[in-house]
C-alpha cells in the first residue's frame, strides 16, 4: 500500500518533466505534421508499439508458420505469410523494430464497428468500398485482389467454364466478404446463395456437398483448395470489375495514422517490396483461368 | 371475445379495462393514477432521449445504427427471408408439441419398471437443456451430412430444425412435467376408481388439467424459439438475420439489424401480449371456479 503511494507520487512529480520533454517536440510537430512520420510522433493506440489487429484463425496463403501465441492455424508474429510478412515491412518502414510490433486478435465484427478501436489498423483481407470507407478509413491498396470459385473435382460445376453457366448451382461465400455481392450482382444464380458465418462452415460445406462452389478471393480459393477441402479444384477467377477491388488496412475513422501508413505503402510498392512478398507469398495464386 | 369472465358478471371485482392493458397496472386506481404514470413515463423517457442523444459519440451512432435509408433499403429483402424463420418456427413447433409431451409423459411414469425410461427423460432434458442452441445445430447441420450417407437428408435448414426440436423439446418437456405434477394425486385416484386405466386416465383426465395450465409457459418458450430461429443462420442459410448481417457488411452500418429487429418484434410481442392476456384469463376462471366451489 505504502509502495504504491510513494510510487503515484514519484509518478505526479515526474509527469510534469515528461510532459515538458513530450511538449518541446508537440510544440514542433504542427509545423511538421505533413512530413513527419518518425515513429515516435505517430498517433498510436498503445505509445512506442504498433498494434495489429488480425483475426483468429490466422489462414495462409495471409500468415504463414505453424500456430502460436494464441493464434490457430498460422502464427502473425511469424513474418510468413503475405499479410504478416507486409505488416511487418510496413512497420519497419515506419520506424519499428519488430518487437514493436504487437498482434491483436480483432475479429471483424469489432473491425467494422464504429468508433473507438483497440488497434492501431487492422490487416484481415478487407476490401475497400465506398459505403464502407464512410465508418472506418482504409489505407491505400496492399493487394489488388481477384475473386475465384472452388468446386469439388468431378461434380457437374466442375466443368463449366463461363460465368452464366453457374447460374443453376447452389453457391456460398463467407459472410463479410465482397464474394457474396459478386455472387448476386455478376452470377444471379437461380438458387439462393448461402452466406457463413466463418470458413469452417463454408469449408465443411463445400466438403459435404452442400453447396457446389464456393467463391473466396483468389489466394485463399488456393489455400481451401490445397489445404482445406481434398479433390477440390479452382474451377476459374473472375474478370476484374472497372477500378478493381483491393485490400485495405482499416483504421478508426479519422485516425491520423493513415497518412503515414500510406506514405510507407506507397514506399514499399515503388521499391518493389510488395512486389516481392506478392511474388514470395501468393505466386501460386495466379495460375486460374478466367470465366468469361 | 367473450370469455368466462364475461358470462359471470357478478364475480367481476376489478372495474372492466381494455384488454390490451390488462398486464399494464396502474397503482393508484383511477385517473389520477393513470395521470402519475403518464407524467413518470414522459419524465423517464425524456431523460433517457437527453442523456443520449447528447452524448458525443451520438451522431455516429445515429448514422451507422439509425440511418433511415439502411433501414428501409434492407427491408424488403430481410422480410422475404424472413419467411424462412416464420416456416422454420411454425413446423419445429408443431414437432416439439408432440416430442416434448411424450418425453414428459416418460418422465412422469411411476414404478421402478419405468426406471430405465425415467432416467433417459431425465437425461435429455438435462442435455437438451445444457448444451448451447448453436452447437447442436453446427453439429447436426455439418456433421450429420459428412457422414455421406444417402439416406441422411443434407439440406441445413432441415438439421437445424431438428436441432431446435432436439433443445426446445428439453425445455417444453419441463413446462410439461410441471404442469402433470400439479394435478393433484386425488385426480388420478379418482379415474382410476372410475375404472379408466392408467392410459386413459392421463389422456382425458391429467393431461387436458396439466396442459391448460401450462399454455403461458408454454408461449413463452415459443417466443424464445422464434428468437431462435435466427440460430439457421450459422448454416449458411440466408435467413432474416443472415440477411441482415450481409447487409451491415456491405455498408459497414448497422441499419439492417434495427429492420429485423423490428420484423422480429412485430411476431414477439403480438405472442407475448397473448401470453399475458391467457394468464389474466386463467386466473379470472380458477378465481371465479373457487368463488363458486
Amino acid at each position: 500500500m505504502r509502495r504504491a503511494v510513494v510510487l503515484a507520487g514519484l509518478a505526479l512529480a515526474l509527469a510534469p518533466l515528461a510532459a515538458g520533454c513530450g511538449g518541446t517536440k508537440k510544440k514542433a510537430a504542427p509545423s511538421t505534421a505533413s512530413s513527419s512520420c518518425a515513429a515516435s510522433q505517430l498517433h498510436l493506440a498503445k505509445s512506442s508499439t504498433l498494434t495489429i489487429g488480425t483475426d483468429n484463425p490466422a489462414y495462409p496463403p495471409w500468415y504463414g508458420g505453424s500456430a502460436g501465441h494464441s493464434w490457430k492455424v498460422s502464427d502473425p508474429y511469424s513474418g510468413k505469410g503475405y499479410e504478416s510478412a507486409v505488416a511487418y515491412a510496413l512497420a519497419k518502414q515506419l520506424g519499428f523494430s519488430r518487437d514493436q510490433v504487437v498482434w491483436k486478435y480483432v475479429p471483424f465484427e469489432i473491425a467494422k464497428a464504429p468508433g473507438k478501436k483497440p488497434f492501431d489498423f487492422d490487416i484481415n483481407q478487407i476490401s475497400y468500398s465506398p459505403a464502407r470507407a464512410k465508418v472506418v478509413d482504409f489505407s491505400a491498396s496492399y493487394y489488388d485482389v481477384a475473386q475465384g470459385i472452388v468446386v469439388n473435382d468431378g461434380t457437374p460445376i466442375s466443368k463449366v467454364t463461363t460465368i452464366a453457366g453457374l447460374k443453376p448451382y447452389e453457391l456460398g461465400a463467407q459472410l463479410g466478404t465482397t464474394s457474396y455481392q459478386l455472387i448476386k450482382s455478376t452470377i444471379k444464380p437461380s438458387k439462393q446463395p448461402s452466406v457463413f458465418p466463418t470458413n469452417a462452415g463454408a469449408v465443411q460445406a463445400l466438403k459435404n456437398k452442400q453447396i457446389d462452389g464456393l467463391v473466396v478471393d483468389l489466394p485463399t480459393a488456393f489455400y481451401v483448395t490445397a489445404a482445406q477441402v481434398p479433390g477440390s479444384k479452382v474451377l476459374g477467377q473472375f474478370p476484374g470489375e472497372p477500378g478493381g477491388e483491393h485490400f485495405g488496412l482499416v483504421f478508426e475513422k479519422g485516425n491520423p495514422l493513415v497518412t503515414c501508413v500510406n506514405k510507407a505503402l506507397a514506399t514499399l510498392r515503388s521499391n518493389g517490396t510488395l512486389k516481392q512478398l506478392d511474388h514470395q507469398w501468393l505466386a501460386k495464386a495466379t495460375g486460374a483461368p478466367i470465366l468469361k | 371475445m367473450a370469455s368466462e369472465g364475461d358470462r359471470r358478471p357478478d364475480l367481476e371485482v376489478e372495474p372492466r379495462r381494455s384488454r390490451l392493458l390488462e398486464g399494464l397496472r396502474f397503482e393508484g386506481e383511477g385517473a389520477r393514477g393513470v395521470v402519475i404514470a403518464l407524467a413518470s413515463t414522459v419524465v423517464f423517457l425524456t431523460a433517457v432521449v437527453v442523456a443520449v442523444t447528447q452524448s458525443p459519440g451520438w451522431p455516429e451512432v445515429h448514422r451507422v445504427f439509425f440511418g433511415w435509408h439502411d433501414i428501409t433499403s434492407s427491408f424488403p429483402e430481410i422480410a422475404r427471408a424472413f419467411v424462412l424463420n416464420v416456416k422454420v418456427f411454425l413446423v419445429c413447433e408443431v414437432f416439439i408439441l408432440v416430442f416434448a409431451l411424450l418425453i414428459a409423459v416418460l418422465r412422469s411414469l411411476p414404478g421402478p419398471v419405468f426406471f430405465p425410461l425415467r432416467a433417459l427423460a431425465i437425461i435429455y432434458a438435462d442435455l437438451a437443456r445444457g448444451v448451447p442452441t448453436i452447437l447442436v445445430i453446427a453439429l447436426l447441420g455439418f456433421g450429420a451430412p459428412a457422414l455421406q450417407l444417402s439416406e441422411v437428408p443434407t439440406s441445413r435448414v432441415f438439421w437445424a430444425g431438428v436441432g431446435l426440436v432436439l433443445i426446445y423439446s428439453g425445455y417444453v418437456a419441463e413446462v410439461y412435467r410441471a404442469g402433470i405434477e400439479s394435478v393433484h394425486p386425488s385426480q388420478e385416484a379418482a379415474a382410476r376408481s372410475l375404472g379408466l386405466s392408467r392410459v386413459q386416465a392421463l389422456r382425458s383426465v391429467i393431461l387436458p388439467q396439466a396442459i391448460r395450465r401450462v399454455i403461458p409457459p408454454l408461449l413463452n418458450d415459443f417466443i424464445g424459439l422464434q428468437k431462435d430461429t435466427a440460430l439457421v443462420g450459422t448454416l449458411g442459410v440466408v435467413e432474416a438475420f443472415n440477411q441482415s448481417q450481409i447487409d451491415a457488411n456491405a455498408t459497414f452500418t448497422f441499419g439492417s439489424y434495427l429492420a429485423a429487429a423490428v420484423l422480429f418484434v412485430a411476431i414477439t410481442i403480438p405472442l407475448a401480449r397473448f401470453t399475458d392476456w391467457l394468464i389474466v384469463r386463467d386466473r379470472r376462471r380458477r378465481q371465479a371456479a373457487g368463488v363458486v366451489g
